[in-house]
C-alpha cells in the first residue's frame, strides 16, 4: 500500500508544524531555533501542544493520530482544520497554503472540502436531525428543498430513517454521532476530520460504529484524519498510524510496522498487549513464492488479517498461495509460520523478519 | 504560637472589634472633628452635574432646526433635538399599541392628516372588544402550554375586565409590550458584543454592576431631564432598568455554549453573522429566555415606579390609591399587576420550553389551526359586540369595553376589613409596633448614627482585609469614601441600619424556613414554587398589605422589606442544601448521623457558600425595598431621592444619591462574593 500512495499527490501536507499556547509563544519559539523542549517552555508559562509535526496524508488514506489525553492529537487536528491558529510551520491542503488563507477563503474551503465529526457530537440542540444535517448546506446558501433532499439521503446513508424529526436530546449517543457523521458528510467533502468520534460511546456501540465507519469509507473513499486515544481502534481502522506523545509524533507507520518494529520505548508499551494475529496481515508473514508444485489448492489474499484465515491455513499441509487484489500469486505462507507467529516468542519473530 | 496559627482569623476579628470599640468610645461627636464625620468634599458635585446636564441639553452643539408650527428655523441644542426625536418615536410606538387595544385616532392621523380624520367620521380605530383579547390570551396559553395556562390567562383577562381595570391595564400593557422587546433586543446586542470583545466586556461589567444596584428612583431623574415626562419617559426608564439583566444573561448563555458546537459551526462554514444568529444565540436559548423573563418582571415592577414620571396605567392608579389610603382599590390594582406579571412570565417561559413540532406532513388547516380559530373567534366577538350595543342600548356596552371603575369592586369589603382590623387588632398591633420602634429600631438607629466615621472605616476595611486582603480592603474603602465625602453620610447610615435590620431578620427566617423545607423533597419543591411566584410580584405590591395592618410607619416599611428580602434567602438555602451531593449524604447516613447532625456537619458547611450568595441577593433586595419604602415616609437616602425627583435641579442630587445606594450594595456584594468564591475553591466546588 505505501508504494501505491507515495505516487499520489498528498492531500494534506504539514511541514514543521508547531502549536504553542501562551502569551509570548511566538517569541519563545523563534528563540528556540527549532529545538523545542516542553519543560523549558512550561517554565516560561507556555504549553507545547504540537511539536514539529511533519507528515503527509494521501488521497483515500485513513491516517489515525493516536495518543493519550494531553498528547496534542486534537490540537494537531485543529491546526489542520484551522480551528486554532498554528504558531509556526506550513500546512498545505491540496497544494493550497492553508495558513495564508483569508477568512473568506477559509469559509469557502470548509463549506466545500472539509467535514468534521466531534467527540461530544457538537449538534445544535434546537434543530432536528434533519435540520442539523442540512445545516452546512443551508449555511452555504442552498435552497431549503435541495438541502432537505440531500439531508434525507444522508439520513438513509447513516441508517437513521424514521428519526429525521427527532431532536438530538431524544437520541442515544450512537445515534447522535450518526447525525454528526451525516452532517459532516452532507457537503460531500474531500477531507474528513474525525476527533475521537467514538470515544464517548459504549464499547459495543463503538464496535458497531467502527464497522459503520469502515463501510462508509468503503463507499465514499475520503481522505481521512482520525484522532483517537484507543490503540486498538487505531489498529482496526488505520492505513497508517501516527503515535503522539507530548506534542511529538513518536512514530508514523502502518499498523503492522508499528506492532512489529516499535520505534521508541513509548510505542513499544502500547504494542505489548496487542495480539499480533489480529493486527498483522498475511503480507507481513509472507515468504517468496515457492514452486507451484508445493502449493496447495487454497489461496489467501495478502491483505487478509492473519487471524481470519489462520484456521484455513493451519489445516493445509502444503504451502498456501498468497494473492494480490488481481489474483496474481505474490508469495506463499506455510502453516508453521503461522504457528510460530501465534505461539512463538515475539522477539524471535522480529529477528526473523 | 500554635494557638495563634490555629485561631488566626478569630484573633484578627477580635483585634478589629477592639479597635472599632475604642474608636467609638474615644472619638468625640463633633461636626468639626474629622474622625467623627468627614467633610463633605463632594458637596459641589450635584451642582456640577446639574450644570453639565443643562449645558448638554440647552447649549452644547447648537443646530438649526425647522419648526413646522412657526414655519421658520430656530436654534436648538443637538442633544435636545435627539432626545426629542427619540421620545417622539417611543411615544408613537406606545400610542400605536395602545390604540390597537383601546382604539383612538392619533396614529391614524400620523399616516393621514387631521383634516382627513375630521372629514371622515369612520376614520376611527375601534378598540378591540375585551372578549377578543380574552379569547386571544386563552388560545395563546393553550397553544404554548396547555389547559392550565389557558385557564390562568383566561382568569386574568376576565378579572381585569370584570373589575373595571381594563383601560389602565391595557395602558400598562401597551408600554410593557414596547419596553420589553426593546430591552430584549438591546440586551441581546450588548451581550453579543461583550461575548465577541473582551474589551467591551471589561467596560460593560462594572457599568452593569452599578446599574443593577442603583435604586429604581435614581433612573427616573436623568430620564426626566433628558426626555421629559410621560409614557415615553416611563418606557425609557424601564428599558434602561430592564436591559442590564438581559445583557448579563445573554453573555452567560453565550459563554456556556459548548466549544464543540462553535467548532461544528465553523467547520460547517458559518460566517460571523451566521455563527451568531444561527448557532450561538439559538444554542444559548435557555439562558437568554430567562433573561427575557427577567425583563418582563422588571417592566412590571417599573410600571408603578415609572408612574412618578407620568406613565399612565395601573401603576399610576395604584400610586393614587395608596396615597389616598384606599386599601381595597390598591389591592385590586395590585392583584391586576401581579396577575399580568404572572401570566406574561408563564407565557414567556412556556414559549421558551416549547418544542417545535416538525412532523411535517400536516395540512394547511393543521398548521394554521390556532390562527384560524382566533379569526373565527374574533368575528364572533365582533358580532357579539354589536349585539351588545343593541341589548345595552345607550348604556355601557359590557361586551365591548368596560370603562374604568364601572366593573365590580370589592373595595367596600376590604375597607370594612381594614376598619374591623383597626377596631379589633388595634391594641395588639400598636403594642407590637411601639415595642419594635422604641425597644429595637430606635436604639439600633442611634447606635448606627453614633458611630464615628473613622470607626466605620476601620470596621469595614478591616473585614475587607480579613476576607480578601488589601485589594478588598481598598475596594470597599473606596466605595465608602465616596459616600463619606457626600453630605448624606447620616442618611446613608440610616439606610444601612434599616437594611441591616431587614437582612438579619430575613436571613434568620430564610435559613430556618429553607432548612426545614429542604428536609423533604416535596416541601422543597413547594417552597421553590412559592418563591418563584412571590418573586414575580413587583416590589411595590408588598407595601399594600402592611400599610393595611400597620398604617404609615417605619414598621410597615421594614416588614415589607423583610417579606420581600426573605425570598432569595429561602430560595438559596433550599437550593444549596438540596444540591449537597448524594454520595456525601450516603456517607453521612453510613456514619450514623441524625437529622440535626447531618444539617450541622454535612449540609450546612457545603451549602454555606451558596446560602451566602442568597444573603447577598437579600441585601440587594432589601436595599431596593428600603428605598422604595421612602414612598411611605422614611428619613434615609430614599427620601432624598424622592425629593430630588420633584426638584427642578434634581438630576445631580438624584444621581449622587443613587450612586451612594449602589455603592453600599456593591461593597457588601464584593465582600460576600469574595468570601463565597474562596470558600467554594476551598471546598473544591468550582
Amino acid at each position: 500500500m505505501p508504494s501505491q500512495i507515495s505516487a499520489a499527490k498528498p492531500v494534506i501536507k504539514c511541514t514543521s508544524v508547531y502549536k504553542v499556547f501562551g502569551e509570548n509563544a511566538k517569541k519563545l519559539l523563534s528563540q528556540s531555533n527549532g529545538h523545542v523542549d516542553a519543560k523549558i517552555f512550561k517554565d516560561s508559562g507556555c504549553v507545547v501542544g504540537v511539536n514539529n509535526a511533519s507528515f503527509e496524508v494521501f488521497e483515500g488514506e485513513i491516517l489515525v493520530v493516536m495518543g493519550l489525553s494531553g498528547s496534542g492529537k486534537s490540537t494537531l487536528l485543529r491546526c489542520i482544520s484551522r480551528l486554532t491558529d498554528t504558531t509556526a510551520g506550513d500546512i498545505f491542503i491540496d497544494g493550497q497554503d492553508l495558513l495564508a488563507m483569508t477568512p473568506k477563503q477559509l469559509i469557502e474551503l470548509r463549506r466545500n472540502k472539509m467535514g468534521m465529526v466531534f467527540q461530544s457530537f457538537g449538534l445544535l440542540p434546537h434543530k432536528t436531525v434533519l435540520e442539523n444535517i442540512a445545516f452546512p448546506l443551508q449555511v452555504k446558501g442552498k435552497s431549503t428543498e435541495e438541502s432537505m433532499t440531500r439531508a434525507l439521503e444522508m439520513v438513509e446513508l447513516v441508517g437513521l430513517d424514521g428519526r429525521e424529526n427527532y431532536f438530538p436530546r431524544q437520541l442515544s449517543g450512537g445515534q447522535q454521532q450518526r447525525v454528526g457523521i451525516a452532517r459532516s458528510l452532507a457537503v460531500e467533502p474531500d477531507i474528513w476530520f474525525l476527533d475521537e468520534p467514538f470515544s464517548a460511546l459504549d464499547p459495543l456501540i463503538r464496535k458497531e460504529m467502527q464497522d459503520e465507519f469502515l463501510r462508509l469509507q468503503g463507499v465514499l473513499n475520503k481522505t481521512i484524519l482520525f484522532v483517537t486515544h484507543d490503540f486498538n481502534e487505531a489498529l482496526r481502522l488505520a492505513d497508517r498510524i501516527a503515535i503522539m506523545k507530548d506534542g511529538v509524533i513518536e512514530q508514523l507507520d502502518t499498523p503492522a510496522n508499528i506492532v512489529l518494529c516499535p520505534a521508541t520505548e513509548y510505542v513499544r508499551k502500547f504494542t505489548e498487549e496487542v495480539p499480533r494475529e489480529k493486527v498483522l496481515k498475511i503480507e507481513s508473514v509472507m515468504e517468496p513464492a515457492v514452486h507451484a508444485s508445493m502449493l496447495g489448492p487454497l489461496q489467501v489474499s495478502k491483505d487478509a488479517i492473519i487471524f481470519t484465515v489462520a484456521e484455513a491455513v493451519l489445516t493445509e499441509a502444503k504451502h498456501v498461495a498468497v494473492v494480490d487484489g488481481l489474483g496474481h500469486i505474490v508469495g506463499s505462507v506455510h502453516a508453521s509460520k503461522i504457528i510460530h507467529m501465534l505461539f512463538g516468542n515475539a522477539n524471535t519473530t522480529d529477528d526473523n523478519l | 504560637m500554635a494557638f495563634v496559627n490555629k485561631h488566626f482569623k478569630t484573633l484578627q476579628i477580635l483585634v478589629l472589634l477592639m479597635f472599632f470599640c475604642m474608636l467609638c468610645l474615644l472619638v468625640t461627636p463633633d461636626e468639626t472633628n474629622i474622625l467623627w464625620r468627614f467633610p463633605a468634599l463632594f458637596a459641589g458635585f450635584p451642582g456640577a452635574i446639574n450644570g453639565f446636564a443643562e449645558h448638554l441639553m440647552y447649549d452644547w452643539f447648537p443646530v438649526e432646526v425647522y419648526d413646522s408650527d412657526l414655519e421658520e428655523y430656530e436654534t436648538s441644542a443637538l442633544i435636545r433635538e435627539l432626545t426629542r426625536g427619540f421620545s417622539g418615536g417611543v411615544l408613537f410606538c406606545i400610542q400605536f399599541v395602545r390604540e390597537i387595544l383601546l382604539g383612538g385616532v392619533k396614529t391614524i392621523v400620523a399616516f393621514t392628516s387631521w383634516d382627513f380624520v375630521g372629514d371622515n367620521k369612520w376614520a376611527v380605530w375601534p378598540a378591540l372588544p375585551w372578549t377578543v383579547v380574552l379569547g386571544g390570551t386563552i388560545l395563546l396559553g393553550y397553544a404554548l402550554k396547555g389547559k392550565l395556562l389557558a385557564l390562568l390567562a383566561g382568569i386574568t383577562t376576565s378579572y381585569i375586565a370584570i373589575f373595571g381595570q381594563w383601560e389602565p391595564a391595557m395602558e400598562t400593557l401597551s408600554f410593557v409590550l414596547i419596553a420589553a422587546p426593546v430591552s430584549c433586543l438591546l440586551g441581546l446586542f450588548f451581550g453579543a458584543v461583550a461575548y465577541k470583545s473582551k474589551t467591551a466586556e471589561t467596560i460593560l461589567m462594572p457599568l452593569l454592576n452599578v446599574a443593577q444596584t442603583m435604586p429604581h428612583f435614581s433612573y427616573l431623574i436623568p430620564v426626566m431631564v433628558f426626555f421629559g415626562v410621560g409614557d415615553h419617559a416611563g418606557a425609557i426608564a424601564t428599558i434602561i432598568f430592564a436591559t442590564p439583566p438581559m445583557i448579563r444573561l445573554t453573555l452567560l448563555g453565550l459563554k456556556r455554549v459548548s466549544p464543540e458546537v462553535v467548532e461544528a459551526g465553523s467547520m460547517s462554514g458559518c460566517s460571523n453573522s451566521q455563527m451568531m444568529l444561527k448557532v450561538l444565540i439559538p444554542t444559548a436559548r435557555r439562558d437568554i429566555l430567562i433573561g427575557t423573563n427577567q425583563v418582563i418582571m422588571q417592566c412590571l415592577a417599573m410600571a408603578v415606579i415609572a408612574s412618578f414620571i407620568g406613565a399612565k396605567g395601573l401603576g399610576f392608579n395604584l400610586l393614587l390609591a395608596l396615597n389616598q389610603l384606599r386599601i381595597g382599590q390598591a389591592l385590586e390594582l395590585g392583584i391586576c399587576i401581579v396577575l399580568i406579571a404572572v401570566v406574561l412570565d408563564k407565557l414567556s417561559l412556556a414559549w421558551a420550553n416549547k418544542q417545535t413540532d416538525y412532523f411535517a406532513d400536516s395540512s394547511y388547516f393543521q398548521r394554521h389551526k390556532y390562527g384560524i380559530i382566533f379569526l373565527i373567534f374574533m368575528a364572533t366577538c365582533v358580532i357579539l359586540t354589536f349585539v351588545g350595543k343593541i341589548i345595552f342600548g345607550g348604556f355601557i356596552n359590557y361586551f365591548y369595553l368596560i370603562p374604568h371603575n364601572q366593573g365590580i369592586t370589592t373595595e367596600p369589603f376590604w375597607q370594612a376589613g381594614v376598619d374591623w382590623m383597626v377596631e379589633n387588632w388595634y391594641h395588639g398591633l400598636q403594642t407590637f409596633n411601639n415595642w419594635l420602634i422604641i425597644d429595637v429600631l430606635m436604639p439600633m438607629k442611634a447606635a448606627y448614627l453614633g458611630m464615628p466615621v473613622s470607626a466605620t472605616f476601620v470596621l469595614v476595611m478591616g473585614i475587607g482585609y480579613i476576607i480578601g486582603g488589601w485589594r478588598s480592603a481598598l475596594i470597599v474603602g473606596g466605595f465608602l469614601l465616596f459616600i463619606a465625602f457626600t453630605e448624606w453620610w447620616d442618611r446613608a447610615l440610616i439606610t444601612a441600619y434599616m437594611t441591616s435590620f431587614a437582612v438579619i431578620v430575613s436571613a434568620v427566617i430564610g435559613v430556618i424556613v429553607g432548612s426545614l423545607c429542604a428536609q423533604n423533597r416535596f416541601a422543597s419543591k413547594m417552597i421553590l414554587i412559592v418563591c418563584d411566584t412571590l418573586q414575580t410580584f413587583p416590589s411595590f405590591i408588598y407595601l399594600i398589605p402592611v400599610i393595611m395592618l400597620f398604617g404609615v410607619t417605619d414598621t410597615s416599611v421594614l416588614i415589607a422589606v423583610v417579606v420581600y428580602a426573605t425570598i432569595p434567602a429561602t430560595r438559596y438555602t433550599v437550593e444549596g442544601l438540596r444540591s449537597v451531593p448524594a454520595t456525601l449524604q450516603d456517607a453521612g447516613s453510613m456514619s450514623g448521623v441524625n437529622k440535626f447532625q447531618r444539617w450541622v456537619n454535612i449540609e450546612m458547611p457545603l451549602a454555606f457558600p451558596h446560602i451566602m450568595l442568597g444573603i447577598n441577593q437579600t441585601v440587594v433586595f432589601a436595599l431596593f425595598m428600603v428605598i422604595i419604602g421612602a414612598m411611605i415616609g422614611t428619613d434615609d437616602l430614599g427620601q432624598y431621592i424622592l425629593k430630588a425627583l420633584s426638584d427642578k435641579n434634581g438630576i445631580g442630587n438624584g444621581l449622587m444619591l443613587g450612586l451612594c445606594v449602589a455603592f453600599i450594595g456593591l461593597a457588601v456584594d464584593h465582600l460576600i462574593r469574595t468570601w463565597a468564591d474562596q470558600k467554594k475553591i476551598a471546598l473544591g466546588m468550582t
